[in-house]
């Protein structure tokens, strides 16, 4: 862990004010050794203030037909054209966003969390649970992710909250994997053997003990998560099997008219995509710059 | 040696039989009937001895343990029984479609390997270049960017320039013709889903390349090279290269299987009849026999490929098979 904290002994007066200096600089460094992760987070910052503020940021609602102007390019009244239905374009994107971060961290933190868990019990237990857990694990993984989700859709139907079921079930085992072999080495250290000794519950070893000391590898890979679920959910929504309409999704806004269009009017096929592929681009970046600032190995390169 | 294989086969045999069990039961979990969608259109009701012998005629009325057994022995026979809703053999369904799909998967391989690996190596050579930066930014974006997306616009921009080159707007063809009969016509149909699928795959692929050249480059024998001093390009090529390329022969492997899932989308975006389309048509008409003979293909091709890349690491690095 890159630890800046200035070298004097904290005094429980400046314990707070130290901690958020040290947050300060601890950002500041980040900024300044990671230029393309400070990108990333910024492209995914703007994204979730656009979809946590949607209904102010929006002009229009992304729902209201205006068969006056179908189809528009993009002007000052319309920021980014019409569709085909006469909706804002750029209202959409905006309450797209909030669908798109929904999804994703919905998907990333559900399925991170049940790989997690799963992981590190299995690295903790060992032996046959072990042994049992990853061939279970391996059948799930041998599942192309879109075509697992596709398979739960049939099942469930479409829709916001089944898309995000639809996802989340083929991240959990690939969460799983990557946390176990990071726990294995853990399972090995003195103070899980002292943990044991003291007579501690398994529960209690492997929530306080084992987790925390596998968050590194796991938070850069919720970031991933996060841009994968929300790739898939427009994937998803783009065959028509996702979100629906009218809700504002940016896979389903891509769906239909867009290709219709095409040639006619492009933006309503061109900003959607720019939208998806931002947002899981700083996902990614960010993604990226966390594991070099957290892999002690990676930080001289 | 032949402990690590004989191990690693038999290990293929729960998980192809796990995944069949998963996706029997996931397809017989789906609401809805497929006798009710073929008799009845709408909300129409459907006599109950018509449904009766719909589903005596599909199977669909013995134990369920049979139906799996009937199921799993017909996979093992590569008889997927027949498409409940064209009533056509599922093979020969997949079959018809399977060439175009292969077409397009093999040449995505080769568009990712030809820019991956130049680009890969050339970045972790120049590492925190502008180079550097320039090449993983591209990658980032290639993992970042929808296919279907890239799709879309790229047919926009054929269609945009070629009606301000030709003054006639010219979309590839989609009705597939094999390579040996117009292999014009087959490219140009082919070349544009392959682009697209290919730079997401090359993107995986450059990452991979990247960080393992950079491992390797820090080995001692890359310095004993140098300090034998060993032309520059010859370490490269035959020390570092070779070596580096096992962790990306692996990913390439790994993501070939993939590569159907990415086709479901891409085939869409194209209009291109393959195997990728039909899973989606399958999927939506609730035809368990085709969904779930298509879902076992693709894991049963993941399944082998990752048995087929274990397998050549063992052979390639001494470490794991004696491990």
């Amino acid at each position: 862990m890159v630890d800046l904290a200035p070298p004097y002994a904290p005094t429980a007066d400046d314990d707070v004010a130290q901690s958020s200096r040290s947050w300060r600089a601890a950002i500041i460094d980040f900024c300044r050794r990671q230029p393309l992760g400070t990108v990333g987070l910024a492209l995914v910052l703007v994204m979730a203030a656009a979809g946590l503020s949607a209904e102010w940021i929006a002009p229009y609602s992304p729902t209201a037909n205006d068969f006056a102007v179908m189809t528009e390019p993009p002007s000052w009244a319309h920021l980014m054209g019409t569709d085909q239905f006469g909706r804002d374009l750029f209202s959409r994107i905006v309450f797209g966003a909030r669908t798109a971060l929904i999804v994703g961290f919905s998907c990333a933190i559900v399925g991170g969390g049940a790989g997690l868990v799963l992981g590190v019990a299995s690295a903790y237990f060992g032996g046959r649970v072990d042994l049992l857990l990853q061939r279970l694990l391996d059948v799930v993984m041998a599942f192309p992710l879109i075509i697992m989700a596709l398979a739960v859709i049939a099942i469930f139907g479409s829709g916001v909250f089944n898309v995000i079921v639809a996802i989340t079930i083929p991240l959990i085992p690939r969460c799983a994997r990557v946390v176990r072999s990071s726990a294995l080495a853990i399972r090995e250290v003195l103070y899980i053997d002292a943990a044991r000794a003291c007579g501690f519950g398994h529960a209690r070893i492997i929530l306080r003990h084992m987790v925390p000391n596998v968050l590194a590898p796991f938070l850069i890979m919720l970031t991933a998560f996060v841009g994968q679920a929300i790739l898939a959910e427009a994937s998803l929504s783009y065959l028509g099997l996702g979100v629906q309409e009218p809700t504002a999704a940016w896979g389903l806004m891509l769906q239909g008219g867009a290709e219709e269009y095409a040639s006619t009017a492009p933006w309503i096929a061109v900003f959607p995509g720019l939208a998806i592929a931002l947002t899981v681009f700083g996902f990614s970046l960010f993604g990226d710059a966390l594991r070099d600032a957290l892999d002690p190995k990676l930080r001289d390169r | 040696m032949y402990r690590y294989i004989v191990n690693r086969v038999l290990l293929v045999v729960p998980t192809l039989v796990g995944a069949a069990a998963l996706v029997f039961v996931l397809m017989r979990l789906i609401p809805g009937d497929i006798c009710m969608v073929r008799l009845g259109s709408g909300g129409a009701s459907v006599d109950p001895r018509a449904l009766a012998v719909c589903h005596a005629e599909l199977g669909l009325d013995r134990p369920l343990v049979l139906q799996f057994l009937d199921f799993a022995w017909g996979f093992f026979r590569l008889d997927f029984g027949i498409s409940m809703w064209s009533g056509k053999p599922v093979a020969e369904e997949i079959a018809a479609r399977l060439p175009i799909s292969l077409e397009i998967a093999v040449m995505a391989t080769v568009v990712a390997i030809l820019i991956a690996i130049p680009l890969g190596t050339i970045s972790a050579l120049w590492q925190n270049s502008w180079i550097d930066h320039v090449v993983r930014t591209v990658a980032i974006a290639g993992i970042a960017t929808p296919s279907f997306w890239l799709g879309i616009v790229s047919i926009l921009v054929v269609l945009d320039v070629s009606h301000a080159l030709f003054g006639a707007a010219w979309m590839p063809p989609i009705d597939y013709v094999p390579f040996w009969q117009d292999p014009l016509r087959n490219l140009s149909m082919v070349i544009l889903p392959a682009l697209t699928v290919g730079y997401r795959y090359s993107a995986v692929t450059m990452r991979m390349t990247r960080s393992a050249m950079l491992e390797v480059l820090r080995e001692d024998y890359i310095r004993t090279a140098r300090a034998k001093g060993l032309a520059e390009q010859l370490i490269i090529n035959r020390h570092a290269l070779k070596n580096a390329l096992l962790p990306v022969v692996t990913l390439i492997g790994i993501e070939f299987a993939f590569l159907i899932g990415g086709l479901v989308v891409t085939e869409q975006v194209f209009n291109l009849n393959g195997v990728g389309r039909l899973f989606v048509l399958a999927v939506q008409n609730q035809d368990y026999t085709l969904t779930q003979a298509l879902v076992m293909l693709t894991v049963a091709i993941f399944v082998l490929v990752n048995l087929a890349v274990d397998l050549l690491y063992a052979w390639l690095d001494p470490r794991i098979r004696f491990g």
